[in-house]
């Protein structure tokens, strides 16, 4: 092949439509079928509260209502609660919710009545029109308040303790209690949320001459949103075909699934024979989708003279919210990931996951990481001003070695595997961390900037992130007679440049043009077998895939080819489309031999005239041999024995305001480890959105929630997101690229590492700056301007030399 | 309850005339969409904040989603449909965030593109620090903002800007 296209800056194929306004959302479709309708929902105005009558009689009044539904008007599966959707045995006390609630709410945002109208507006009329009685129950929110459990969320779940969970490798308390010097550290974390610029989205279209119902979704997994419709419905798997279109960035929240609408709409859809739509506001996506982070830590830690750790004990407490649908997934990643690149030596970790009558938890962009980054990497720091010695220092005594790869924790990770991490170069990265922030020479640089009255702070964060789950992706290449390679993979995409990217490997693995591929993700009618589009792992699993399949799809283009040139296949080669004897001009183009992969009865056009049964092959033999099947296609699947390991490490400088106590950052630099590349443009963009969302996190974005249950900040006025002004100007990259074993392109996921160490990394710096501890993220000006009050009394440089 | 009172409004959008019946109620961003089928313009928040609703109206940046369409009669708008050359080319603001990797979901860049569009109007020769003014009341959630301000710095290179500190960067970058 002429030019390698793995790794390099290929630019993006999606963005011409992006560009030209011409992408297509789930908002977007079908607006020019007048029969189309539209729906709106009645929502819990309160955190918690028994239902004692729904009054619908005003509603349909309205004129331009269609339909309006309650519990009471549920049928069947549709009545019973909807999926637990990852179980596990220590979720004893899994909850989930009915797609309209059923005698109780649990929070202020939960779906009680489902109205279809001509318009959103009409319809949001008649939801002003529904008039319940309530009577109050005393809500629950907040983790203090669940760990305290004077009253529960759910009657049946004792002290709102839906999951404890334990996993020990080791004697970690025996370890610490012989340790020379111990450690204990409180540390909380807030509820964010993803907040995608395009929120939720379905619309649905029965066809009763087919008998096939269409969704579509903004969903993160077209194939699970495909089998809980068809579950709750009625529906043989077979009729239903659901399709992800352009999505409007996920980052965790569209991976729930179903959300009560992406039922109700299709049930309505089906119901009143029209298409129907739901798409979400802001304010709905506030308090009806679903948040994530908020754990409180206690750790204890036992290390030696060095920094050196011998033992480390974590309790956590995790807020789910009022259901728990996506199971244990967010704390079971924090209690495994938070070992980071350390080797604790005896660890035990044990958490509690508690009901809270808040919306729902599931992963946010690092889904748990970020909390257990904070929690090690404060721990590090604790550890280095503890004993005086320099931050990096005291971690390099604790890196996993180069040559102790694959190393394995003792623990079990959130996909059930060990936690066995496959590859790796921390002491590397972390040179390149040092030169790239200037961390030898910061010292210098404080002692100018303190002459100039100003206060300033260095801090740096470690991260390893389990990327590329299983279960498993399938892909399937198929070349045209025109030469033209059409790929699907089931897995959805929110806006990572997928097409491009695998388009990138389809062109090196193929030997075709890189124009002449069209991926398509996400629809379960060209690739029913899927997962979805989370945890880092479309490019390793879709991309390893559709390296697969293409490899098939080249096999039997050679095969054929060899034939046909009367060649062996060993002297083929693909380049450009046209496989051609090495060394010789003798040629034929990949689209000439899809026409005779597929001996034909019925000529159509020129290709297929040539490829008819009285032109190609051997009339000795049968057209389609017996081994063999028509067209040139390729089909497989990757799933790997274990999650893939990349890593990385943060470093900041901030300069904090000695007046205003504001946080200004100064240098921002980032050195990343995700194996080989595909497209490193697309790579550094997704460390830029994830720098962006952690600084987010770890400064400004918090769920204001009342002691009611009332979410204050549900707009984006309230609710703070960066914006060009609240980022770093600029981003320092470096990469380190330590290919995973465990896949063909020795790829590891790259979306959610530029978020996990946002919190602890900022933490550190202003901690740096201020000489005083910072134990609770996000932290706000005044949130800091009120630590510094209480540590007034003691002076500044006694607290420095204390903790530095 | 009664039917609304309908408005039979002409909008100028992009050269051409579209002629709908609303009620006074209906956004403009609504009545683009839905109305027009211009779905390019995006609605992220509904409440002014967020810009992905941006269009131009009388070549100035408006939030289609705090305007109602009633009130856009006579007015020439233009939404991210019209901003692509006659010959169907890429704008310079839209091919330079091509160049840039300004976008990623793609959901806010109409916002962005139309902003920038006006902003370098007004401004052709942005400074660093003016291109980032330029698109600091408009949000997105992917991109992390850098790229978007070197389309901006692009943009105003490919139409003849002079302010070049940027170009060595940005073709190192597309190798
Ligand atoms: S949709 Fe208009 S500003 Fe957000
Ligand atoms: S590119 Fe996704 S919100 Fe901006």
């Amino acid at each position: 092949m002429t030019t390698k296209l793995f790794g390099t800056k290929v630019p993006r194929v999606e963005d011409q439509r992006f560009l030209r306004g011409q992408g297509r959302y789930v908002d977007d479709l079908l607006t020019d079928d007048p029969r189309l309708l539209h729906s709106a929902v009645l929502r819990s105005p309160h955190a918690h509260a028994r239902i004692l009558d729904i009054d619908v009689s005003d509603v349909l009044d309205v004129e331009g209502v269609l339909a309006v539904w309650t519990w009471e008007d549920l049928t069947g599966p549709m009545a019973e609660p909807l999926p637990l959707l990852i179980p596990h045995p220590t979720l004893t006390h899994g909850r989930t919710q009915y797609a309209l609630a059923k005698d109780e709410v649990n929070y202020v945002g939960e779906a009680i009545a489902f109205v279809v109208a001509v318009d959103r507006y009409v319809a949001e009329d008649a939801v002003s029109r529904i008039r319940v009685d309530y009577e109050h129950l005393e809500p629950v929110v907040g983790i203090a308040a669940a760990r305290a459990a004077t009253r529960t969320v759910h009657d049946d779940v004792p002290d709102n303790v839906g999951a404890r969970m334990e996993q020990e490798n080791g004697d970690a308390r025996a370890a610490i209690a012989a340790a020379p010097h111990t450690l204990t550290l409180e540390l909380d974390v807030e509820r964010s949320a993803c907040t995608p610029m395009e929120g939720r989205g379905t619309v649905a279209r029965w066809d009763p001459d087919t008998s096939r119902l269409t969704v579509w979704s903004s969903t993160q997994t077209s194939t699970g949103v495909r089998g809980c419709v068809a579950a709750k419905l009625g529906l043989d798997l077979a009729k239903v075909d659901v399709i992800t279109p352009d999505v409007g960035g996920g980052f965790g929240v569209k991976i729930n699934h179903p959300w009560p609408e992406e039922l109700l709409v299709p049930l309505a859809a089906m119901t009143l024979g029209r298409p129907v739509k739901f798409t979400e506001d802001r304010r709905e996506h506030f308090i009806s989708s679903a948040h994530e982070r908020a754990q409180q830590h206690h750790v204890e830690v036992g290390f030696d003279d060095d920094g050196r750790l011998l033992g480390l004990d974590v309790e956590f407490w995790h807020d789910h919210g009022a259901y728990t649908p996506y199971g244990l997934i967010v704390p079971i990643i924090t209690s495994t990931q938070l070992l980071g690149p350390y080797k604790p030596q005896n660890y035990r970790v044990v958490f509690e996951s508690l009901y809270t009558n808040t919306v729902i938890v599931t992963p946010y962009r690092g889904a748990g990481r970020p909390q257990g980054c904070f929690v090690m990497e404060r721990t590090m720091d604790a550890i280095a001003a503890y004993l005086g010695k320099d931050r990096t220092e005291v971690r390099s005594t604790n890196f996993i070695q180069p040559d102790e790869f694959p190393f394995e924790h003792g623990l079990v990770f959130q996909d059930g595997r060990e936690l066995t991490y496959d590859s790796g170069d921390y002491p590397a990265s972390l040179v390149k961390l040092k030169e790239l922030v200037g961390w030898d020479e910061f010292e210098d640089f404080r002692a100018e900037m303190a002459a100039q009255g100003r206060r300033v702070g260095i801090g740096l964060a470690c991260y390893v992130e389990g990327t590329g789950v299983g279960p498993y992706e399938g892909a399937h290449v198929h070349i045209e007679t025109s030469g033209r390679v059409k790929v699907a993979t089931g897995l959805t995409t929110q806006g990572q440049g997928h097409q491009t990217a695998f388009a990138q490997i389809v062109a090196d693995t193929l030997g075709v043009r890189f124009e002449d591929v069209e991926i398509t993700t996400g629809d379960t009618r060209k690739m029913p077998y899927a997962v979805g589009t989370f945890a880092s792992r479309a490019a390793v699993m879709s991309g390893s895939a559709i390296h697969l399949a293409a490899l098939r799809a080249k096999e039997k283009a050679l095969r054929i080819a060899a034939e046909a040139l009367e060649a062996s296949e060993d002297d083929l080669e693909i380049a450009d489309g046209v496989v051609s004897v090495r060394g010789t001009d003798t040629s034929v183009d990949l689209g000439t031999v899809a026409v005779l992969s597929n001996p034909l009865r019925y000529a159509f056009d020129e290709a297929s005239k040539a490829a008819t049964q009285f032109s190609v092959g051997d009339p000795g033999k049968p057209p389609v041999a017996e081994d063999d099947e028509p067209g040139l296609e390729g089909k497989d699947f990757y799933s790997p024995e274990r999650s893939t390991f990349a890593s990385g490490m943060h470093a900041v400088i901030v300069e904090t305001d000695p007046d205003t106590a504001e946080i200004t950052i100064l240098k921002y630099a980032v050195v990343h480890d995700c194996g080989h590349l595909i497209n490193p443009m697309i790579v550094e963009g997704q460390i830029h959105g994830g720098v962006a969302q952690g600084v987010g996190g770890a400064l400004y974005e918090r769920m204001a929630y009342d002691e009611s249950g009332q979410l204050l900040n549900a707009s984006f006025m309230d609710f703070l997101m960066p914006y060009v002004t609240e980022v770093p100007t600029t981003i320092d990259i470096d990469h380190l690229e330590t290919p995973s074993p465990l896949n063909p392109l020795g790829i590891k996921g790259a979306g959610e590492a530029g978020v996990i160490p946002s919190a602890a990394v900022f933490a550190a710096a202003i901690e740096d700056a201020e000489g005083f501890p910072i134990a609770a993220m996000p932290i706000s000006p005044s949130e800091l301007f009120a630590l510094r009050l209480a540590h007034a009394d003691t002076p500044a440089e006694a607290i420095a030399e204390e903790t530095r | 309850m009664t039917s609304e009172k309908l408005h039979d409004v002409r909008l100028h959008v992009n050269g051409s005339v579209h002629e709908v019946r609303v009620p006074a109620r209906r956004l403009l961003s609504d009545a683009l969409r839905h109305d027009c089928g211009l779905t390019g313009t995006h609605v992220g928040c509904e409440h002014g904040v967020c810009g992905a609703c941006t269009i131009l109206v009388d070549g100035a940046p408006v939030r289609s989603c705090l305007m109602f369409a009633v009130s856009a009669v006579d007015a020439e708008i233009t939404t991210v449909e019209g901003l692509t050359e006659a010959d169907g080319s890429l704008s310079p603001v839209q091919q330079a965030f091509s160049d840039c990797h300004g976008l990623q979901c793609g959901f806010c860049t109409p916002g962005f593109l139309t902003t920038i569009t006006a902003g370098l109007r007004d401004n052709p020769d942005p400074s660093e620090d003016e291109a980032r003014e330029m698109i600091a009341g408009n949000l997105c959630r992917c991109t992390g903002y850098q790229n978007i301000v070197k389309s901006v710095l692009r943009a105003s290179q490919i139409q003849g800007g002079t302010k070049g500190e940027m170009q060595g960067e940005i073709q190192e970058e597309r190798g």
